[in-house]
């Protein structure tokens, strides 16, 4: 359980550290009036961007938790590990450049440069196709191979995580189709830069984690 | 994009229209709270029926035997999941939580309202999952809210073919619910809170409720990833969990998986579950303490650090549920020095519960009596919480009714008291009328009397070492027939607070409709949510102009002041010197 | 104030309690005396702070109530650091002394002594039995891979060392005085927990690992072995025994006891043998072993071998028949008599069980509804077809014969059958039979059980393959 309760004692400790810098020790019954930094609105998409990083953190709770339970199982006398099918290589590489389309669509956003933007974007939701497609394939080779989802720990797992990613990079897809079928009817680049923004952050992240995935699926 | 109400930020809500759109399809955290709080109790009756039965069976086993062995074990279970997840959790952030924090932050809603409603119907989708396992072909499951393989899924426990599966189904969907709210919920605290409104000026209920989220958030998918892996050991005949085994004289194909991993992700889920419970009805009281007996809260801080510290600890803690699992026994040591330490800063809050009714000016109305039976209750089931956590106490305590007591003392009493005195404190906001005073006082001394009768003699039952979840107890040699007798008695406690609920019920109901109107701050509160422009609040809560925060969430009873409180929101005096005269004022 | 006066009440109402209650724990019959202590320590502490903080809080709501004629103020004062201080130091010291003994006592439970003995439980739904070292002192190998029919115990019949275990298939062990004894706890199924209150300890049996516990036994007498990890259906009735003896009283027991060697030496029944020693029977049970309902004796034929066999040695040692009120049992009391040994009941079983089943034919008019309904924790141990099943010594229902099933249930219920010290089963139907509210659930559920099919679904096969 070590990598879970690191996590979660980093977020918790991080927290603290929030706290500690948001007045948590301060005698509040000596204090009137309104302060100086909370006399300002804030802007939406701070909210936006706020309710997307604690998303990630749960995210990453999931994810960490399998991690854990991946090496407890592990310790288990009939685990076999599995040879990781090279096409895994390229479905990295295609996240990789996914990424990389997505930070440029953000970039083009910010400039307010409405085709590059649209093109970008489409790239992305082309490089995304591309991984989950090849992961897809990865699995018919599995299963082509014999490699069932019961037949063994090493499998179950390969499955249970490549799978829960995929549909965590579906849900982005969504957000990612509604994002661009609104630039294409004609929505406002700035109102849509926003939502530009929150993508590239989300596809870094799940890049980070297949990273780490991968990782540990090489590892054992 | 989703709406996002923020302060002065200039979008507008979106306004409901139609009567759907304002009280069914509503964006409106008020409404979303009320529709979280009605399904939960709707559920949680439900639970409390199943239980009522299964104490019949116990204190009567000759006389009611209309239920047999295997769906005593399914309503024991589904009562428990249904009171814990369903009932408590849905309650306290659901509905207290959507209720309260956009009003006591100063928000006119949650910053992502659309997400919120769709949380409700999510949730109410969960429930309704969970209902169907009592329909189909072999039942609810009958594993114990604890769920634990192999046992779930094999044979020999009701509900291991397909009740078990839906419960699954239904937790996962519910924890999808949860984040959606649980989102929310943290960002609004974070991001929304009006101009002024710093933590530190935050009504510890907001800080109870804010935690137990951030404590959600992170321990729920720790059950989602338990339930993902059963649900494949149980459909897809994988073995994360299910070792070599036998089923009723058959080796089964399984080899490998360890139940001892099940219960590890279970409990990191589990035990900041409680708390989750535990420190929203923690916030809350310290809210309901200070404005019956008009005095600020003893040591805001401290309050604050040990909720803070409590939620951090509480995830180190999960395993003084395992001490006898076959887990490494080294492991005892470590989790029973996290568990007796987080002992510290909960005894703190209490101590704190107490000083500040320590010189307080104390009224004695139907919400303090809560909050005063909280106090008894939680001390009497925290204590008790010590010996389990006394890592060799737990020897021949574990599995015993003395288990049972403890944790439906502060599960089930202490927390509920607290449910009831939010709700009578906040009732004349929520429905802009008062409830009965006298039929709530009555309501107040048949639950706790009734309760603590209940509990306080089970303990002793477990000392005896009375085991639990057993349907019957015939052929023990060494329970006496007075222990039996004892039973008898605890059920009838049980079915008399089960009816007192309902002095309950038909005050709140009549109350809605008929109750005397309500003042607009009756009880004469500090805190925002009771200075909204109109009562109950409506739609964006505020009227044009948001609230301005002025000073914390305590002054009662501030030396000097004309009246024996000063809301959040009134102006400083120039002369203002806080009741302290060598202070400053802030700019 | 009255809500003060009822907590002062309250408070002394649970010390009294408390003192005056006479469910405590049960006289210790181990060398855990450090388990109490440490538990009456925490007493103490948590009694003191019980007290302590609902007495000054009657106090306060005395003192501080809120008086109309008073124009008084509560006392305005948002902390008291030093207070809190003192109060957070006074609690750490009171933890630490709850914690400090209660880590030197696990500490011993972890580690058993050198010289403790060993001896294996083993779990299954929903029964105990138990292995013990041989005259090598070594357990043997085992695995649930090897668990069979004829190999309860899943020993590897490779290794040398568990030739000369002791295996112990009833429910009752028997441990002598004095001796620290780790017991190894192992499961076929699913999580268990091996409990006895008087012992203090307990610990969970994981299946695909071995667990333990240790203690010294310092009384003699018979205790309770519960399980303590809900395990199905069957958990409240998954029962046992621990009798703690004298060194020479448990010598005697151990050398009655069957090793693993002895035990693949059985051999299976003997039709034809049975088939000669069957006439005696057949005056009752009739030649085809169709029962006869004017002589109360039921049909036996095509029953389970395991089952007869279980029957009739209870039967012999007056296990069963040998209530006062069974008038029919005690009937078969000497007529298992001349059956002269084990290998004579192996026997005549396998003749009797090969005979071919016959459907019942008696007419019971009763609610077969709700008999189905009655019929779905019956059938967790019986069967969903009422086939019986080996693994739970639970005997074929379909085909039995109305009249039969309604009198053994009746006794059942009313102890007639089943509540005899050494029968292993009958005190679980004895509790399963109490949920049959009264005559009508009974012949509900025998209605519907009428309804069964008598060809058996279950794969278990009636084989003749013996040993057990």
């Amino acid at each position: 359980m070590t990598i879970i309760v690191t996590f979660v004692v980093l977020t918790v400790l991080g927290s603290y550290w929030w706290l500690w810098t948001h007045r948590v020790t301060e005698k509040p019954w000596l204090v009137e009036g309104i302060p100086e930094d909370h006399s300002k609105a804030r802007e939406p998409y701070q909210a936006s961007r706020t309710g997307l990083i604690i998303f990630l953190a749960v995210v990453t709770s999931l994810f960490s938790l399998f991690a854990s339970a991946y090496f407890i199982r592990m310790q288990l006398d009939d685990w076999t590990p599995l040879a990781e099918p090279s096409l895994l290589w390229v479905n990295t590489g295609m996240l990789v450049l996914g990424s990389i389309v997505i930070q440029w669509a953000s970039y083009c956003s910010g400039k307010e440069q409405l085709r590059n933007t649209q093109h970008a974007l489409l790239a992305t939701g082309f490089f995304t196709g591309c991984f989950i497609f090849g992961q897809l394939w990865v699995w018919q080779e599995l299963v082509n191979n014999g490699f069932y989802i019961r037949s063994g720990p090493a499998v179950a797992f390969f499955y249970v995580i490549t799978g829960l990613h995929m549909l965590h990079m579906f849900g982005g897809l969504w957000v990612w189709c509604r994002t661009t079928l609104n630039l294409w009817s004609g929505t406002e680049l700035l109102e849509m830069k926003q939502s530009i923004q929150l993508c590239r952050t989300y596809w870094h992240y799940l890049l980070l984690v297949w990273m780490a995935l991968f990782g540990l699926l090489l590892s054992t | 994009m989703a709406q996002v109400a923020l302060a002065d930020s200039g979008q507008p809500l979106s306004h409901p229209r139609s009567f759907f759109t304002k009280y069914i399809w509503s964006q409106d955290h008020k409404v979303i709270a009320i529709q979280y709080g009605l399904t939960a109790i709707s559920v949680g009756i439900v639970a409390l029926v199943l239980s009522g039965m299964m104490r019949l069976q116990l204190g009567f086993p000759d006389t009611f035997s209309f239920i047999d062995p295997s769906e005593y074990l399914q309503f024991v279970t589904m009562h428990g999941m249904i009171m814990v997840i369903y009932l408590l959790t849905a309650l306290f952030l659901g509905g207290f939580g959507n209720y309260l924090i956009p009003l006591m932050v100063g928000a006119r809603d949650m910053v992502f309202p659309y997400l919120n409603m769709l949380s409700y119907w999510i949730y109410l989708l969960s429930v309704i999952i969970l209902m169907t396992s009592f329909f189909v072909a072999d039942g609810s499951t009958g594993a114990g809210w604890t769920l634990y393989p192999p046992q779930a899924i094999s044979y020999g426990t009701p509900g291991s073919d397909f009740g078990i599966v839906l419960m699954l189904i239904s937790l996962a969907v519910f924890i999808v619910a949860f984040t959606m709210g649980g989102l929310n919920y943290v960002t609004t605290v974070l991001q929304a809170r009006t101009h002024g409104m710093t933590m530190m000026r935050l009504p510890l209920t907001v800080w109870g409720i804010l935690t137990a989220t951030v404590l959600g958030l992170l321990a729920f998918p720790a059950l989602l990833v338990s339930a993902i892996m059963m649900t494949f050991d149980r459909l897809l005949g994988t073995s994360f969990f299910m070792p070599a085994m036998m089923s009723m004289g058959e080796q089964t194909d399984h080899d490998g998986g360890s139940p001892v991993l099940f219960q590890h992700l279970f409990w990191f889920f589990g035990h900041p579950e409680v708390y989750i419970v535990a420190l929203p009805a923690f916030g809350i009281v310290s809210d309901l303490l200070s404005v019956h007996a008009r005095k600020n809260i003893f040591g805001y801080r401290m309050m604050v650090w040990a909720i803070i510290g409590i939620g951090g600890l509480s995830f180190i803690v999960w395993a003084h549920h395992m001490y006898v699992s076959g887990m490494n026994p080294y492991f005892g040591f470590f989790f029973a020095t996290t568990t007796l330490i987080i002992a510290v800063p909960t005894a703190i809050k209490v101590y704190n519960w107490v000083l500040t009714l320590w010189r307080g000016n104390i009224h004695f109305t139907v919400p303090m009596l809560f909050a005063i039976g909280f106090i008894f209750t939680f001390t009497h089931g925290g204590l008790t919480g010590i010996f389990l956590g006394n890592v060799v106490v737990d020897l021949p305590l574990s599995d015993t009714y003395f288990v049972v007591a403890h944790f439906h003392m502060v599960m089930g009493v202490s927390p509920i008291l607290v449910v009831f005195g939010a709700i009578y404190h906040w009732f004349p906001k929520i429905t802009g009328r008062m409830f009965n005073d006298t039929l709530g006082k009555l309501h107040f001394w048949g639950t706790f009397l009734g309760t603590y009768s209940i509990y306080l003699p089970m303990h002793y039952l477990g000392f005896l070492g009375v085991p639990r979840r057993y349907f019957a107890y015939e052929g023990i040699d060494f329970i006496p027939e007075s222990a039996l007798q004892l039973n008898s008695g605890i059920t009838v406690a049980a079915l008399f607070v089960a009816a007192v609920q309902l002095i309950f019920l038909v005050n709140m109901i009549w109350s809605v409709f008929k109750g005397k109107k309500a003042d607009p701050n009756p009880w004469n509160a500090t805190t925002l949510e009771w200075l909204t422009p109109q009562t109950p609040p409506e739609h964006g809560n505020w009227g044009p102009e948001l609230p301005r925060v002025y000073r914390w969430a305590y002054a009662y009873s501030v030396p000097g002041a004309e009246k024996d409180f000063i809301t959040q929101i009134e102006p400083p005096r120039e002369d203002d010197t806080l009741g302290h005269p060598e202070n400053e004022r802030a700019t | 104030m009255l809500l003060a006066v009822v907590l002062v009440v309250l408070v002394v109402g649970s010390i009294a309690f408390h003192f005056l209650s006479p469910w405590w724990f049960t006289p210790i019959a181990s060398h855990w005396q450090t388990i109490d202590d440490t538990i009456n320590i925490t007493f103490w502490v948590t009694g003191a702070v019980f007290i302590a903080v609902n007495l000054f809080m009657a106090y306060a709501i005395i003192k501080y109530r809120h008086r109309p004629e008073e124009n008084r103020r509560a006392h305005y004062e948002p902390e008291n650091s030093k207070l809190e201080l003192w109060l957070t130091v006074v609690t750490a010291i009171g933890v630490a002394a709850i914690l400090a003994p209660g880590l030197y006592v696990w500490a011993q439970f972890v580690e058993p002594p050198e010289d403790a003995w060993e001896l294996e439980v083993v779990g299954e739904q929903w029964r105990w039995s138990y292995r013990l070292p041989g005259k090598d002192g070594v357990l043997g190998t085992s695995s649930v891979s090897l668990i069979n029919i004829n190999n309860h115990f899943g020993v590897d019949p490779d290794d040398e060392n568990g030739q000369d275990d002791v295996l112990v298939t009833s429910n009752i062990l028997h441990i002598p005085i004095g001796k620290p004894v780790r017991f190894w706890l192992r499961s076929k199924d699913v999580l268990h927990d091996f409990a006895v209150a008087e012992f203090r300890v307990k610990m969970d049996l994981v299946p695909g690992l071995v667990s333990y516990l240790w203690f010294t036994p310092t009384l003699t007498g018979t205790f309770d072995v519960l399980c303590e990890e809900l395990c199905g259906v069957g958990h409240f009735v998954m029962r046992g025994k621990v009798v703690v003896d004298e060194e020479a009283d448990f010598q005697i027991w151990l050398d009655d006891q069957i090793t693993f060697r002895e035990s693949q030496a059985i051999g299976s029944g003997d039709i034809a043998v049975g088939e000669s020693l069957y006439p005696v029977c057949a005056a009752c049970h009739g030649p085809s072993g169709e029962g006869n309902v004017a002589l109360n004796s039921p049909k036996i034929s095509g029953q389970h071998h395991w089952y007869l066999e279980q029957q009739i040695r209870n039967f012999k040692h007056g296990i069963r028949g040998s209530h006062k009120d069974d008038t029919y049992g005690q009937q078969m009391a000497p007529m298992a008599g001349l059956l002269a040994d084990d290998t004579a009941i192996r026997d005549i079983s396998a003749y009797i069980s090969s005979l071919p089943k016959i459907a019942a034919d008696d007419e019971l008019i009763a609610d077969v509804a709700h008999g189905k309904k009655l019929y779905v924790t019956c059938a967790t141990c019986h069967g969903k077809m009422g086939e019986g099943k080996y693994a739970m010594n639970a005997p074929q229902l379909s085909g039995q014969e109305s009249w039969y099933m309604i009198r053994q249930l009746q006794n059942f219920k009313a102890g007639v059958r089943g509540r005899h010290a050494l029968d292993l089963f009958g005190p679980q139907m004895f509790s399963m039979a109490r949920y049959l509210r009264d005559d009508d659930d009974i012949k509900d559920v025998v209605a519907y059980i009428n309804t069964l099919p008598l060809e058996k679904s279950s794969a278990i096969h009636n084989s003749v393959a013996g040993g057990r």
